[in-house]
């Protein structure tokens, strides 16, 4: 393997790792920038969508693109539910009780998790489709790899447009804005925050698949540590910002990889890069890199 | 007349006997019932369990476990054992899977004078200098030494990468310990190509791996526990390293199978039992009892498991008593108790010396290679 060949894996294993983090940013971040929120669970709905998946292919004799489109349906509306439990009764109340919630939601889930699918990790019926690996002169590239990025890149796409081009985008704009004269307006909050909701755990689903079928190791815990990574991503990207969350992912993945390819003393610090990364930025550029500039008005 | 007193007698002595029996001996367990090493720990639990089925007295008196999750962490690992002792009151206690779990609960024991049994925690320092820690498997100075032996004589490997998982005292203790072996076999200092480590719940591996690819190594050693190593073999596999890959009895588990697929197919690891290979008589009675209990073959941890459950009781019998100081003095002097996993003698340490077994990945399934003998 020549110098430029391993530069090459590197950086496509670090392009492949940090959209999935991208992936489940753009939900996290999709969340907060409408009711300001920091949907801690966000990793576990991450979590339910895998195991939503799993049971699908292993225990219905649905066939496995069906199940990875139906299961992020389900997810979804298992977000929502979650929004009218934990979220809508403190809706007006003080943000840090939301907060308190989320981490509270996100517990319960993960708990649940452990309670309904056992301890013991299960592995992720990985499709024989997306289990085949490309050999480009000295470089393995899996398929997903080519699949993640092309998802992410997609889905931010068809998001911006939802966003500035549809009207209930623009409603969410609104929401996200004011919500009293956003009612005022004849929007219905409700509605849309469902929505929202429904879309940002739908997303992470998605995310989930995907991380699936890259990392076929599926454990009631396993949302944690991608959750707060992507939250970090968001963060970095600008948290609110769609755009800032897919570079906030990249920058991360590619980092975490280079670190440990390059100073392989410092891989035991993998996590902690991404945490450093985190303090930097809210030291140096709090709104992130996308961010919107917070003016006070007087 | 004669025939009412013999039974009045008879009706006596059974109350007395029912009244001693309302005590229960209670031993605790504390193994990873969640987390990255859960399957291990349920594994030896099945064990523990099937052990107190065939044998739930001593001395007339009831025995009973209570078993603790300590969730694969270090500090819960601890809170399980202060829980045993101070709530329960347990007389001994039995755990954990994992060196690192082992090795958290180990000073709480000593001070508090509960005799412990390790199933398999095989790095040396979970027995080392604690009176009150026993063992009923090999350790890794061997485990080590027995898988280069195997790297270098059978596989004629002349260089070797390792992967080590820096977070698992088992997997830093393992690593060390095979590549001294493997220096000293091959006599050369440089034949250990490349050393990189990871920590336990990280799941892309790629960054290391194409470094290892890059020092085209003759075999990878890799211990560590059975879903990252599964991952890890599975992404080396992709990125197109198909030396054999190498590791430790962690490796043993359904999950490592499940999880890596066709990646982990000749993946060779070191163990302390196989189905295929019973040692004493008492592995047939443990292999009948498994088989129809649960319906499936035995694994290593679940005959560990057994044998720690079975030693105690053994040495409760002798003492005559189920004190925790005699069953750590009765312990200490263990010679030749014939387990399912071999003949138990412990050391000064407290740790058994015993023979390891030489396993394969071969269609899904593990397979038995070879025995080797404690040097």
């Amino acid at each position: 393997m020549g110098d430029v060949s391993i530069f090459l894996q590197h950086l496509t294993n670090g392009i492949s790792l940090g959209s999935l983090y991208a992936l489940i940013a753009i939900g996290y971040t999709m969340v907060y920038g409408i009711l300001r929120l920091i949907n801690f669970a966000h990793g576990d709905i991450f979590m339910l969508g895998v195991y939503l998946t799993y049971y699908g292919v292993v225990y219905t004799a649905l066939p496995w693109w069906l199940v990875f489109l139906l299961a992020p349906v389900l997810t979804g509306l298992i977000g929502i539910l979650l929004e009218r439990v934990a979220y809508k009764p403190l809706r007006g109340s003080a943000r840090i009780t939301i907060l308190i919630s989320a981490i509270g939601a996100s517990f319960l889930l993960q708990n649940l998790g452990i309670v309904i699918f056992g301890g013991r990790p299960r592995a992720f019926p990985v499709p024989q489709m997306l289990n085949r690996v490309i050999r480009l002169g000295g470089v393995s590239i899996n398929i997903v790899t080519f699949i993640i990025p092309a998802v992410t890149i997609l889905l931010l796409i068809a998001l911006t447009y939802f966003t500035t081009r549809t009207k209930t985008g623009l409603a969410m704009r609104a929401l996200s804005k004011d919500y009293e004269t956003a009612s005022l307006m004849g929007i219905d909050i409700n509605k849309i925050i469902s929505i929202t909701f429904f879309m940002g755990s739908f997303l992470a689903a998605i995310g989930g698949i995907l991380w699936g079928s890259r990392y076929p190791q599926l454990m009631p815990l396993m949302g944690s540590m991608p959750g707060l990574k992507s939250f970090i991503a968001a963060v970095v990207g600008g948290i609110g910002n769609i755009t800032g969350a897919v570079m906030g992912g990249f920058i991360l993945g590619l980092g975490e990889i280079m670190l440990v390819a390059f100073l392989p003393r410092l891989s035991g610090y993998r996590d902690a890069f991404a945490f450093v990364l985190l303090i930097i930025i809210l030291l140096v550029k709090p709104s992130g890199l996308m961010g919107d500039k917070v003016t006070e008005k007087v | 007349m004669k025939r009412t007193i013999g039974l009045l007698l008879l009706v006596l002595m059974l109350a007395i006997a029912s009244s001693v029996s309302a005590e229960v001996i209670k031993i605790g367990v504390f193994e990873p019932m969640t987390g990255p090493n859960a399957a291990g720990g349920e594994m030896t639990v099945e064990g523990i369990e099937l052990a107190l089925e065939l044998k739930g007295e001593v001395l007339g008196n009831k025995v009973e476990i209570i078993v603790v999750d300590n969730k694969s962490d270090k500090v819960e690992a601890a809170n399980a054992v202060s829980r045993l002792i101070e709530k329960d009151k347990v007389v001994a206690i039995i755990g954990s899977y994992g060196s690192s779990l082992s090795m958290a609960a180990g000073d709480i024991v000593n001070k508090a004078q509960v005799p412990t049994v390790g199933c398999s925690p095989t790095n040396p320092l979970v027995t080392l200098n604690n009176p009150y820690y026993f063992r009923v498997c090999f350790i890794d100075p061997f485990q080590g030494t027995v898988m280069a032996n195997y790297a270098v004589n059978e596989l004629g490997a002349k260089t070797a990468a390792v992967i080590q998982d820096v977070t698992q005292d088992y997997s830093v203790g393992l690593s060390k310990y095979f590549v001294d072996a493997f220096r000293e076999l091959t006599g050369d200092q440089g034949s250990i190509v490349e050393m990189s480590s990871y920590n336990t719940g990280d799941q892309d591996f790629t960054a290391q791996l194409t470094n290892v690819k890059n020092k085209n190594p003759d075999i990878v050693f890799a211990p560590g526990n059975y879903g990252e190593s599964a991952l890890l073999i599975r992404q080396a596999r992709e990125l197109g390293i198909d030396v054999p890959f190498l590791g430790g009895d962690t490796w043993e588990a359904p999950e490592f199978l499940s999880i890596g697929g066709v990646a982990v197919e000749g993946a060779v690891f070191s163990t302390h039992f196989t189905a295929e290979a019973p040692v004493t008589e008492e592995s047939e009675i443990f292999l009948a009892a498994y088989r129809e209990k649960f319906g499936r073959e035995a694994n290593a941890f679940a005959a560990l498991g057994y044998d720690a459950y079975m030693l105690i009781l053994d040495v409760i019998e002798k003492a005559g008593s189920a004190d925790s100081q005699a069953i750590r003095d009765g312990l200490a002097e263990t010679t030749g108790f014939v387990g399912a996993t071999g003949v138990i003698t412990l050391d000064v340490n407290g740790d058994a010396v015993k023979s390891a077994v030489i396993n394969q990945v071969d269609d899904g399934k593990f397979i038995y290679l070879t025995t080797v003998e404690p040097f």
